[in-house]
């Protein structure tokens, strides 16, 4: 049998159902990978060999291994509360904490028999397009370890690019499973706002935040978000609807037929007038994705959605004043650390010490933001307008989508990044040009709509994504388009980096 | 916070330190001066970024809170065990008596 850590999910069912190799033989060669590279990668936060072996014996000797995803190895971005199992969200505020409950998807994730081999790093908080605000450790790319692994899910990219898990989830606020998927050739979705639960997630900006599967190839993320899918009574934005068929979506797009799909090509993101910022060979690659689903017998044509180029500064305004909101529950009271509290300071004094101490230069700048942007007198100008914009990208979509008197399109397209993976340290200290990497993925998540990006190439030696959207509830035309793309591109991605390194 | 401490957002304009402390304190964060430097020369470029909301043509048009508009959502009027005391309390920083132990709530003068 070839190493374990290279097969994709789908492989490893077939073997582990024929009796191939067991589930503690498939966790324990990912463990023993992840000791092996983690110390370079910085993919993980959290380990436990001894606990993902021990629910691997379990997941054997109740002989379900090999249905569904029973035995399979799956990472956690460490957003997600897991009980008795260190969370931080990236945060140094919730340092050494415990939670005494699950997320409703890693509840359902353990229930389909799956192994979690850990906790993934991340961007404090999730704010971030690179994981260098992660308040441990930088998490580097497998493609060029001096390179960033994109953000916020940038740990769960990481670990799946460079096959340290077969299947990770992610979350996506402004496009945060999206773009690290493309930096590191990797198939990641975004869910329809709703269609995944949130219950457990630890709050960035509730209108926006949503959790969705990262892996090597679209069949294997598709097994993945079904698993995770559904609505849950937990989570009152929970959408009472059952889950897009994208298993079959995936399947069916496998076989390359897109006859009759009408396709999209966003003008504002990357094409005519809208170029500016847009790295040459991520337009190239882009255009070759085009052309194959034009072979593919799609009919592709552009179209305009005119507010999308206001997409970056209402979600700049939006997210921030969700999380100022959100994160004021991080007082050290009642949870994670607390700092100063030496019986002479009161409440105010020892919150303030806590959370100066607790979080990082980014979230300290989405606070400070968030907190004018809702303040008396500049609500109206700056909140309240940029949601008014996002009811116009909203608008947008729905044009698109529907069409009018020229009839609408089925998906839209567009690049999933301007640029591939850029140096460590190249942003830090210019959060616009680190906001900027979030163009086109932004608009998406402003108006809930579905979003995959498939990977479509090498620039320069670095993946480059497409990204494909979708109306509401139908996140299964996203896992055909990118099955079809991917299946005219032969083998996945990740499989050169393989290739490079035997 | 009183309008008049901020300049007027139909400037676009960077955040000064004065401002910056003033948030920072409304959001309960005890940020050092080396902060305030450089906090008010980013977040005034970021500003200047987002005001660029204001362009756009809004007149009429509905704000949108969320992607999805669900309304009273309600579960079913049925206890539920909650999570055990001691298991919450475990993770805090400081508990006593089956309580979160905080520091003093109220000032000397009031």
């Amino acid at each position: 049998m070839s190493d374990l850590t290279t097969l994709t999910a789908v492989e490893l069912q077939a073997a582990l159902a024929a009796g191939e190799t067991t589930s503690v033989e498939v966790t324990r060669a990912h463990l023993d990978r992840i000791a092996a590279e983690d110390g370079a990668l910085g993919a993980y936060l959290h380990v436990d060999g001894d606990a993902a072996l021990a629910r691997a014996a379990e997941v054997d000797a109740s002989g379900t291994a090999g249905t569904g995803l029973a035995g399979i190895p799956v990472a956690l971005k460490d957003v997600f509360v897991t009980e008795g199992v260190p969370t931080t969200s990236g945060s140094r505020i919730l340092e050494g904490w415990r939670p005494p409950y699950s997320a409703t998807v890693a509840t359902r994730l353990r229930d389909a028999g799956t192994v979690m081999l850990g906790k993934t790093n991340m961007d404090e908080f999730a704010m971030g397009s690179s994981t260098e605000n992660s308040a441990y450790t930088a998490t580097r790319n497998p493609w060029d370890r001096d390179r960033i692994p994109g953000g916020s899910s940038g740990g769960s990219s990481t670990a799946v690019a460079g096959h340290l898990a077969p299947l990770a989830l992610g979350t996506d606020t402004g496009g945060s499973i999206r773009q690290p998927a493309a930096l590191t050739g990797l198939v990641g979705h975004k869910p329809t706002y709703g269609s995944v639960s949130r219950y457990g997630l630890i709050a960035f900006s509730s209108s926006l935040d949503q959790a969705g599967p990262m892996a090597r190839t679209v069949l294997d993320a598709a097994l993945l978000h079904e698993a995770i899918g559904g609505h849950d009574p937990r989570d009152s934005t929970s959408i009472d609807a059952p889950v897009p068929a994208v298993v079959e979506a995936a399947r069916r797009g496998a076989g390359g037929d897109l006859a009759g799909l009408r396709v999209g090509v966003v003008r504002e993101l990357g094409g005519e007038g809208a170029r500016e910022g847009y790295e040459q060979g991520v337009l190239d690659r882009f255009a070759g994705a085009v052309a194959l689903l034009e072979a593919a017998g799609a009919e592709v044509r552009e179209v305009s959605c005119p507010s999308f180029g206001l997409a970056l500064p209402a979600y700049y305004l939006i997210a921030p004043s969700e999380a100022s909101s959100n994160l004021a529950r991080f007082e050290g009271m009642r949870f994670g650390i607390r700092v100063g509290d030496d019986g002479g300071r009161d409440v105010d004094e020892v919150m303030a010490l806590t959370r100066e101490q607790g979080f990082g230069p980014e979230v300290k700048r989405r606070i400070i933001l968030g907190t004018y942007a809702l303040s008396a007198g500049y609500y109206d100008a700056y909140y309240g307008q940029a949601q008014k914009v996002r009811t116009l990208i909203g608008r947008d979509f729905s044009t698109a989508f529907d069409g009018g008197a020229s009839g609408g399109v089925d998906v839209l397209v567009s690049p999933t990044s301007p640029t591939v993976a850029w140096p460590i340290g190249a942003r830090v200290h210019d959060p616009l040009a680190m906001y900027a990497a979030d163009l086109c993925t932004l608009p998406a998540s402003l108006a809930g709509v579905p979003a995959i990006s498939v990977p479509c190439g090498l620039s320069e030696g670095l993946p480059v994504g497409l990204q494909v959207m979708a109306p509401a509830l139908a996140d299964d035309r996203c896992y055909r388009v990118a099955a079809a793309v991917e299946a005219a591109l032969g083998a996945p991605l990740t499989d050169r980096l393989l290739e490079r390194a035997a | 916070m009183s309008t008049e401490s901020l300049p007027d957002p139909g400037q676009h304009p960077a955040l000064g330190r004065q401002d910056i402390a003033h948030l920072a304190r409304l959001a309960r964060l005890a940020v050092t001066d080396e902060e305030l430097d450089r906090f008010a020369g980013q977040l005034g470029a970021v500003l200047d970024a987002v005001a660029q909301v204001q362009r756009a043509d809004v007149g009429d048009v509905a704000p949108t809170t969320h992607a999805v508009p669900l309304t009273n959502v309600l579960r079913a009027d049925v206890t539920t065990p909650c999570l055990p005391r001691d298991v919450v309390l475990a993770g805090a920083p400081a508990a006593e008596d089956g309580r979160f132990r905080v520091p003093r709530i109220l000032g000397e003068e009031e």
